[in-house]
């Protein structure tokens, strides 16, 4: 059978093989074993042709309820935002998208300077000085930049807010066995980090503390009480996980002494796709500029003396240091830093700030409209774009109806939280139409009778 | 016309100019700062570029021209496996059935994209030769790192405490010891005998009681198959340990033999090696993680299953090492994976096997001529030649792959693996037809007679690229990682 990958033709096979000095291809692989071949063929489902596959993958893709058609009401660390068409556009473009790590800098200066350009803008929001190239996604991101907090105190304690991503947390559990960390989670109160319970078991152990800013729950959090907290514990560090975009309106968390930041930017041109690929970022002081992990690009100057690009800062890395690297990350995240780039140039510095406000302008609109309705609001602080409301009946049962009428109701925090039953944290992005929020609280006061 | 430094788009930025079109506010307008307490309220916007659509379009598609990619041209790189990355899978990763679901929508409303994803683990292990597979892990090295964890989790359960070491052959990939690291293991160097093979006797000598896992790819990294295998993983598992399988080297051996017929207990996979995810320029990957029964209660959660018509996310493991990442991994990058083995099948996937390797070995027979062969024996879907002959002239390895670049080629992997002097590491995949292979080794050939009659040719280049060797030591001495207004 002929496949379109596979340019071999008949007089290409018969001319290699002569010239390799052989008769078949199977003397090629005489070497293995005849104990672990494999004597059959392998049970898959026959090949395809493009248009037969194309349909059936575009039937099966029309059995998932996608956020184009259904209306959606669901955030928690995964959000429906607007994509500018120029971003598929740009990461479309195969000399991207095909092309390997860069480095051969001189072949690459593409790849190289618009991953410069995405340190600087993750910079720039955060007020960090230093930012690297990517990393696989928020939640590995932050467990990290636990893993490096203890790295440099030499300290095992890290205490965690509950108000943190619930997955992010599961992540930094799992990471944190390897080097045998303490994780010790700190409750909340009103839905925020509890500083008195943050207070009393902060000590000269603790490695660092880890905030959600604005957290899990959509809250901003007490951050000058935290600064304080920490900056009375000498050494401990102080990480914050925060979504980028609230940040084009918030205080960035350099202003209140962060040590590292870190977050996702799929809020910047990248599709929910089910929950990956999107982007990590991470952010953090010069101080610890040679502990980050992951890739660097930095500027430098070519033979004739112009401006260039080149991965650097490459002794921290696995391929260099081997089993004493700062991480063990490879490849990262390039593309989707490249997607989350040019959003930020297409939104740009005035359009970040109002996309932010009008976030958390819509998301008000719609908190005030479900209290109108009668539902009991949860939420008491300040919020970015996400609150939560409580429900009479499990929120999972709500959403299937929801979903029935073209709704993709908001998250189930019972999932996470056993004392939150019937708890629905709702997230109100730009996307979403006064009617549209309207139609949901109908919705929403229908179902709850 | 003298060469000049290319704009940074934050050069190009002018005050008052927009890219953006958001959507209509409509709610009633309130002003935020009420409500907030001027602590929260940022007081200078970031510095974000100001640019039009238009300007903006111009910058990424002139840095785009400054990039090169496997549709560019060709791309040997050793161990990356640079295949042809099919535009129909970008097609279907772009449904908006796929591409614009959320994680966390009710299970009933992303069955498609469950029973896509369910269909894939189970192609995967077909392929794999293992019992079961987890597609969460991220890219290559989580995946190394997600089986040494299940490893770790697997032998604690035991009881088994003192199981500290992993042992990494001198040839491995630096992720390897680095996973091993991250996972809290100590690693520990197996020798490469003359033949390029792991040393059996060496294997010996280094594995113990405190041996929790050996990590191998077979092929190796020299492109040879170890022949050996059935006495290492008896060496290893008699010993109590584990045997890992590194997949970046599988696309040599589909259909011909399986890492669970190996005797491999944990195998991880790269989707954009193998399976034509693209490299987009350094990811996102992904690589799935297989196992054998007795590994799998230790699977991340959560783990994707098939109750009669209906799929399902386990979350009820009480034996998971836990969750490696939020959500369920790199999803999109299932969708290209999955299409591409659809449109090949078992059939097709053999034969990419099999024609990987015949061009690797027509590349390797015809270059071997000009550059040093160290390992003269039939390779499987990359070689390594070592430049040690050129370096006598004075043109080291270094110097022939950027002379490389003024030929239109993108250079093999350079000085790695670390066990062969001035290495040149080459894979030309099975996507590349013969005239490609021949014009890059007419290259080659004229780069070795450069070496010869006119060295500083070669040790000068490149000469045609848009700019020329950088100066890496001032990057990191004095490192620039960010743009800074003047």
């Amino acid at each position: 059978m002929e496949f379109r990958y596979l340019p071999m033709t008949e007089d290409d096979k018969q001319a290699m093989l002569a010239s390799i000095g052989i008769k078949d291809t199977e003397e090629l692989f005489a070497d293995i074993p005849s104990n672990v071949r494999l004597q059959r063929t392998m049970e898959l489902k026959k090949p395809a042709s493009e248009a037969d596959l194309i349909k059936e993958l575009a039937q099966l893709a029309a059995k998932n309820a996608n956020l184009k058609q259904y209306t959606s009401f669901l955030g928690a660390g995964v959000y429906d935002h607007f994509i500018p068409s120029v971003v598929d556009h740009v990461i479309s473009r195969s000399e991207f998208y095909t092309a390997y790590t860069p480095y051969q800098p001189e072949i690459s200066q593409g790849e190289l300077q618009a991953i410069f350009e995405f340190q600087t803008m993750i910079c720039e929001l955060t007020g960090m000085d230093v930012a690297n190239s990517s990393m696989y996604d928020g939640g590995t991101a932050l467990a990290e930049a636990v893993n490096l907090s203890a790295a440099q105190t030499k300290r095992k304690k890290v205490l965690v807010s509950n108000a943190v991503h619930p997955q992010y947390r599961a992540v930094i559990e799992t990471y944190a066995k390897g080097p045998n960390l303490e994780i010790i989670y700190i409750d909340t109160k009103d839905g925020k980090t509890d500083v008195a319970k943050l207070k009393a078991a902060l000590d000269e152990e603790t490695a660092s503390v880890v905030i959600q800013y604005p957290n899990f729950f959509g809250q901003l959090e007490p951050m000058e009480e935290v600064q304080q907290l920490i900056e009375n514990q000498k050494k401990t560090m102080f990480i914050t996980s925060s979504n980028p975009l609230a940040l084009g309106y918030l205080t960035p968390p350099a202003a209140f002494g962060a040590d590292i930041v870190v977050g996702d930017t799929q809020v910047f041109g990248i599709p929910a796709q089910f929950g990956g690929p999107h982007c990590g970022y991470f952010a953090t002081t010069k101080k610890l500029m040679r502990k980050v992990p992951g890739r660097l690009v930095g500027q430098t100057i070519d033979e004739d003396g112009i401006r260039g690009f080149v991965l650097t800062l490459q002794a921290r890395e696995q391929h260099i240091r081997r089993d004493k690297a700062t991480s063990n990350i490879c490849s990262n995240q390039a593309l989707n830093a490249l997607a989350s780039a040019v959003a930020m140039s297409s939104i740009g510095k005035h359009g970040l700030k109002k996309m932010a406000a009008m976030n958390m302008k819509k998301a008000r609109y719609a908190m005030k409209k479900l209290q109108e309705a009668g539902f009991t609001i949860v939420s008491k602080g300040v919020f970015f774009n996400e609150f939560i409301i409580q429900l009479d009946k499990p929120v999972a049962e709500v959403n299937e109806r929801l979903l029935e009428k073209g709704i993709i109701g908001g998250y189930d925090l019972a999932r996470d939280y056993p004392d939150m039953n019937g708890h629905m944290l709702i997230a109100v992005t730009e996307n979403r139409k006064m009617e549209e929020i309207n139609q949901f609280v109908k919705e929403l006061r229908d179902i709850h009778g | 016309m003298a060469k000049q430094d290319f704009p940074l788009i934050f050069e190009r930025s002018k005050a008052g100019r927009i890219g953006y079109s958001l959507p209509e506010l409509e709610v009633p307008d309130i002003d935020l700062a009420e409500e907030l307490e001027e602590t929260y309220i940022r007081k200078e916007a970031p510095d974000l570029p100001e640019i039009s659509e238009l300007d903006l379009m111009r910058h990424y598609t002139a840095l785009s021209n400054r990039n090169y990619g496997v549709d560019s041209g060709f791309y040997p790189l050793g161990s990356c496996t640079m295949k042809y990355n099919p535009k129909m899978n970008e097609d279907v990763a772009r449904m908006d059935g796929f591409s614009h679901i959320h994680p966390d929508q009710p299970e009933s409303s992303v069955q498609g994209a469950m029973e896509m994803m369910y269909d894939l683990q189970t192609a995967l292990c077909e392929i794999t030769g293992m019992d079961e597979v987890s597609l969460q892990s991220a890219a290559g090295a989580q995946g190394e790192w997600t089986a040494l964890m299940m490893i770790r989790a697997f032998h604690e359960a035991n009881g088994d405490f003192h199981r500290t070491k992993v042992i990494v052959p001198d040839s491995a990939h630096g992720t390897n010891p680095a996973s091993a690291t991250v996972a809290g293991f100590e690693s520990v160097t197996v020798k490469s005998n003359e033949k390029g093979l792991v040393d059996l006797e060496d294997l010996k000598r280094v594995v113990g009681p405190d041996t929790a896992a050996l990590m191998l790819t077979n092929p190796n990294t020299l492109g040879l198959f170890e022949t050996e295998i059935e006495e290492m993983a008896k060496i290893v598992h008699d010993a109590g340990g584990k045997l890992y399988y590194d997949g970046a080297n599988l696309n040599a051996i589909m259909g011909y033999t399986r890492p669970g017929d190996m005797g491999f207990d944990a195998v991880h996979l790269n989707l954009h090696k193998t399976f034509t995810g693209p490299h987009g320029g350094g990811g996102p990957g992904s690589g799935p993680v297989g196992v054998t029964e007795e590994l799998k209660p230790f699977l991340p959660k959560p783990l994707l299953e098939k109750q009669g018509e209906a799929y399902r996310f386990n979350y009820d493991l009480p034996s998971s090492i836990g969750r490696v990442k939020p959500y369920y991994g790199n999803f999109g990058i299932y969708l290209r994976a999955y299409t591409y083995i659809r449109t090949m099948g078992a059939e097709g996937l053999k034969q990419a096997s099999e024609y990987a390797v015949l061009n690797a070995n027509y590349l390797m027979r015809q270059l071997e001529e000009e550059y040093d062969l160290p390992f003269d024996q039939h390779c499987k879907h990359e070689f390594v030649l070592s430049g040690r002959r050129q370096k006598k002239l004075g043109v080291r390895t270094l110097d022939i792959a950027k002379r490389l670049l003024d030929y239109g080629y993108h250079p093999p992997t350079i000085y790695f693996p670390l066990n062969v002097e001035e290495a040149l590491m080459i894979e030309p995949t099975e996507t590349e037809a013969k005239e490609t292979l021949d014009g890059f080794i007419e290259a080659m050939k004229k780069i070795a007679a450069e070496a010869r009659d006119e060295p500083e040719l070669v040790q000068e280049a490149p000469h045609d690229t848009i700019v020329k060797r950088m100066d890496e030591t001032m990057a990191a001495r004095k490192p620039i990682l960010r743009y800074e207004k003047q």
